[in-house]
């Protein structure tokens, strides 16, 4: 794709088209960069999912079963005696239009197929006509629509145009939840092998090699090690975390991006020298290699499936209980999922902090607690040293994830974790944090790079409130806890705020924490000279 | 055109009742049977949606949060916005259904000429969505005169507030010109906000003229034409007493308001207008955000396929034997 020009993407509509929404007719051709490739063949083939072949959606036959329909129907009505959420926000929805322009997607592109209810509408007006009595007697007056092949790839374009950040969900007066909508409209979708690859191929690596990355054991290993060696430059102290160690007191899971790519890596030995600092027993595992689960993006059953490795290796290494990484939407999987799916975790003790002797009992059944929240404790409690002044040069401010934000609520705890290690640090504008958080829009499997229109286009609001504190404060470091975030934040703000970089709020623990034995450090973790006021005072 | 759709239905259920009731004189049919037929598919109608509601299952707990989670000790949590705990939900709850919390949130949001997204405080719908239902509750209050022997103390009660004003005999109702003027609003926003109006099903358009085929009805009946009042009672408690009497002097606009409200009625379980019982069956509302501290049981968990630690280690065996990893199985 030719990368279209800021002028170019600028010009937004929010005005409806003349043509009616019920129409489903999507141009593919035209669309190229907003939309995600398809799964491989081999990928579906090696997850045992249906219907794997080579295709492409810009092609007019996609290669469906023949009885795609009845596969869809029959799928539909098992979901509906399933999930209470998917009746509910399927028949209460009055389309008052309060979630209209709350969606990322929609204020990027102007689409009205993006505003959250028209979303919706895709699959309630096929639920209208073939479950509810009134469509089946007023068909399209009642607004029902015929589930044809062309409505089937309407679902493919906005279904996988939604990331499931559940902004609009905070605004809707009964809670309807399109993440919700979108996940049960994907599992149907991958009834009859429509999913893209960018989702499958880390589904399936994640299965086989424990991680999203497909890294293998001795390839994770030598990337830590790779890692400590960077930090032994910087620090001069030799750190060597164990790897499948039992009898460790703590598992620690980490989002696999953060092992494998800048910016994620600096985050990872923020934490290495945070446990170095305390002397925490640990151990990392190349089994249970991945923090994130992209079975959310799949079905409920893949969730299930990933998210298997976490508690069964901390069972196999006789851990004492589980910590996890900077992540978004694990953490959605770990806080509402895990215990539910994997559970009960009656095998592994309430997080007890090591260090400071708090009972985390806000974790006591799933047992799994988040570094923010573990490192709030550590500082409070007074347990590390800080030198914020290493990073003087940055001025930051904070991306609330989507998940964490609105499917946890730690709001507060990375918070006091920046305040305490850095001097500077802003707020974006209040209707773009917090629970009211945008999406950096490639969440949910959509941040590859042939959907790259979109991804600018659905990042936009985020870019818009970093370009404003970028200017009225100097802000030039936007943090975050998520992986995705951190892998598609810079391609964001590279494109929109090129003067503003991306990182983990641990990377910055990691600059400030005054380690025992260690040089006076010429560098912090990302390699920038210490103490450089002058470029923080310059921007 | 689908505005247009729903209001050629209205005004087709008018010309029945006039027909109906007015020329032809089916005055048992109106006042008796339609009345009675409606609030028996009301009953069965709604109870069949919520047992269908509730008879799938919330296999997972996800309660969308929209404040600080209970986690450490120092840090304050909002009960109110992040519920922990079954009271926290209840006061939760007792918000978004008494005062619509969720839509008090409303933005609107603009891209600037300068390219700047702006977002800005929009409380016109919560305010036209709040005069509306608490006017429609009163009103229903209020109708409880015609249906109770004695007149309960709290129907004279809500009347003096609701006429507080006495601006006109008979005294002007407050609730009468609110829920007017809302319904209005709702209607005028539907059609003239161009989003709006592209999201708009002709069910959308019906229920409100619906509503108001039912609100003006009433008005004109009580400041217009005049309607016997005894003659309105006399019928009613027939009704509810199952001992039903069609008075002869109550007049034709009274036949058109009590079938527009049967028809109201018998509507309501098949529409969007259930919203009034999914609203307490949200899963994303009704829930306390405590999943870590209490294990949420989905009762048809399934079982799935995995990938066990001694089939990846065998898969990689020699690979890790080669970077030093310790094995279970040597």
């Amino acid at each position: 794709m030719a990368e279209k020009t800021q002028q170019e993407l600028l010009q937004i509509r929010y005005t409806p088209p003349r043509r009616d929404w019920m129409d489903p007719s999507v141009d593919f051709e035209a669309r190229r960069g907003s939309w995600s490739y398809p799964a491989a063949g081999k990928n579906l083939t090696y997850l045992g999912f249906p219907n794997p072949r080579e295709w492409s959606p810009a092609d007019e036959d996609w290669k469906l079963p023949d009885n795609w329909r009845e596969i869809i129907y029959e799928g539909f009505r098992e979901r509906l005696k399933k999930f209470r959420s998917l009746r509910v926000f399927l028949d209460t929805c009055v389309r008052c239009g309060a979630c209209a322009d709350k969606c990322q997607f929609f204020l990027g592109s102007g689409d009205p197929k993006n505003m959250p209810v028209l979303r919706a509408e895709l699959l309630r007006s096929v639920y209208r006509r073939d479950f509810t009595t009134a469509g089946k007697i007023l068909g399209g007056l009642a607004g029902g629509r015929e589930l044809t092949p062309e409505v089937l790839k309407e679902w493919y374009y906005y279904f996988y145009q939604c990331t499931e950040c559940r902004r609009c969900s905070v605004f809707c007066p009964y809670g309807i939840d399109t993440a919700e909508i979108t996940m049960i409209a994907r599992e149907l979708m991958n009834l009859v092998g429509l999913n893209i690859n960018w989702v499958m191929e880390p589904v399936a690596n994640c299965d086989r090699t424990g991680n999203h990355l497909g890294i293998q054991p001795h390839t994770f290993k030598d990337n830590v090690e790779f890692l400590c060696d960077e930090l032994a430059e910087i620090t001069g102290l030799r750190i060597d975390p164990p790897i499948n160690k039992k009898g460790a007191e703590i598992l620690f899971i980490v989002p696999s991006a953060d092992y494998f790519a800048d910016p994620g890596i600096f985050t990872f030995m923020g934490y290495l020298l945070l446990f170095e600092h305390i002397g925490l027993d640990y151990t990392l595992s190349a089994y249970a290699s991945e923090g994130g689960n992209f079975g959310l993006f799949t079905s409920h059953d893949t969730i299930k499936r990933l998210n298997y490795k976490m508690y069964a290796e901390a069972k196999r290494l006789g851990v004492k209980w589980i910590l996890g990484g900077e992540c978004g939407h694990m953490w959605r999987v770990i806080h509402q999922y895990m215990d539910t799916m994997n559970g009960p975790a009656d095998f592994l003790e309430v997080p007890k902090s090591p260090v400071t002797g708090t009972v985390f009992d806000h974790t006591a059944s799933t047992k799994m607690l988040h570094i923010c929240e573990f490192t709030s404790d550590l500082i409070k409690n007074g347990r590390l040293k800080f030198d914020p002044s290493r990073n003087d040069r940055y001025r930051v401010t904070f991306h609330d994830s989507c998940n964490p934000a609105r499917g946890m609520g730690i709001l507060e705890e990375p918070r006091y974790v920046l305040k305490s290690v850095c001097n500077h640090f802003y707020e974006m504008p209040d209707n773009t944090i917090r629970e009211q958080t945008f999406c950096c829009g490639g969440g949910a499997g959509l941040g590859n790079d042939e959907n790259m229109e979109m991804r600018l286009r659905g990042g936009l609001p985020r870019a818009n409130a970093v370009q404003y504190v970028h200017e009225k404060y100097g802000v030039n470091l936007l943090t975050c806890i998520c992986a995705i975030d951190r892998a598609t934040l810079p391609t964001l703000m590279d494109y929109w705020v090129p003067e503003v970089g991306v990182s983990g709020v641990h990377e910055l623990v990691g600059n400030a924490l005054i380690m025992e034995g260690e040089n006076e450090r010429p560098t912090d973790l990302r390699g920038e000279p210490i103490g450089d006021k002058e470029a923080a005072s310059d921007v | 055109m689908r505005a247009l759709t729903a209001l050629l239905v209205v005004a087709v259920l008018l010309g029945v009742v006039w027909l109906g009731a007015g020329v032809a004189g089916w005055h048992a049919f109106f006042g008796v049977a339609v009345p009675y037929a409606a609030v028996l598919i009301f009953l069965i109608g709604i109870v069949w949606r919520v047992v269908t509601w509730a008879r799938s299952p919330v296999p997972f707990r996800i309660p969308t949060t929209c404040g600080q989670q209970r986690s450490l000790d120092w840090i304050p949590s909002s009960t109110l916005e992040n519920p922990h705990d079954g009271w926290g939900v209840t006061r939760r709850m007792a918000l978004e259904v008494l005062l619509f919390r969720s839509l008090f949130r409303n933005t609107r949001t603009e891209l600037t000429p300068t390219k700047r997204l702006v977002y800005e405080s929009d409380r016109y719908l919560w305010v036209a969505a709040l005069a509306f239902h608490w006017s429609f509750l009163v009103i229903f209050l209020r109708h409880l005169r015609f249906f109770l022997q004695p007149v309960p103390q709290l129907v004279t009660f809500l009347e003096s507030v609701d006429g507080f004003f006495q601006l006109a005999v008979p005294t002007l109702f407050l609730s009468d010109v609110l829920i007017l003027a809302a319904l209005l609003y709702l209607l005028g926003r539907r059609l003239l906000n161009r989003q709006l109006r592209y999201i708009s099903l002709p069910a959308d358009y019906f229920a409100l003229f619906l509503l108001l085929a039912v609100a003006i009805t009433g008005v004109l009946m009580r400041y217009v034409t005049k309607v016997d009042l005894v003659a309105a009672k006399e019928l009613a408690m027939g009704l509810v007493t199952f001992s039903p009497k069609v008075p002869t002097v109550i007049g034709t606009p009274f036949y058109i308001h009590i079938f527009f409200v049967s028809v109201l009625f018998a509507y309501f379980p098949f529409s969007k207008l259930t919203h009034m019982a999914g609203i307490f069956l949200s899963p994303t509302r009704n829930l306390a955000n405590n999943n870590r501290k209490r294990r949420h049981v989905n009762p048809w968990n399934p079982e799935v396929e995995v990938h066990t630690y001694a089939q990846w280690e065998e898969d990689f065996h020699d690979k890790l034997v080669a970077a030093g990893i310790p094995l279970d199985k040597e």
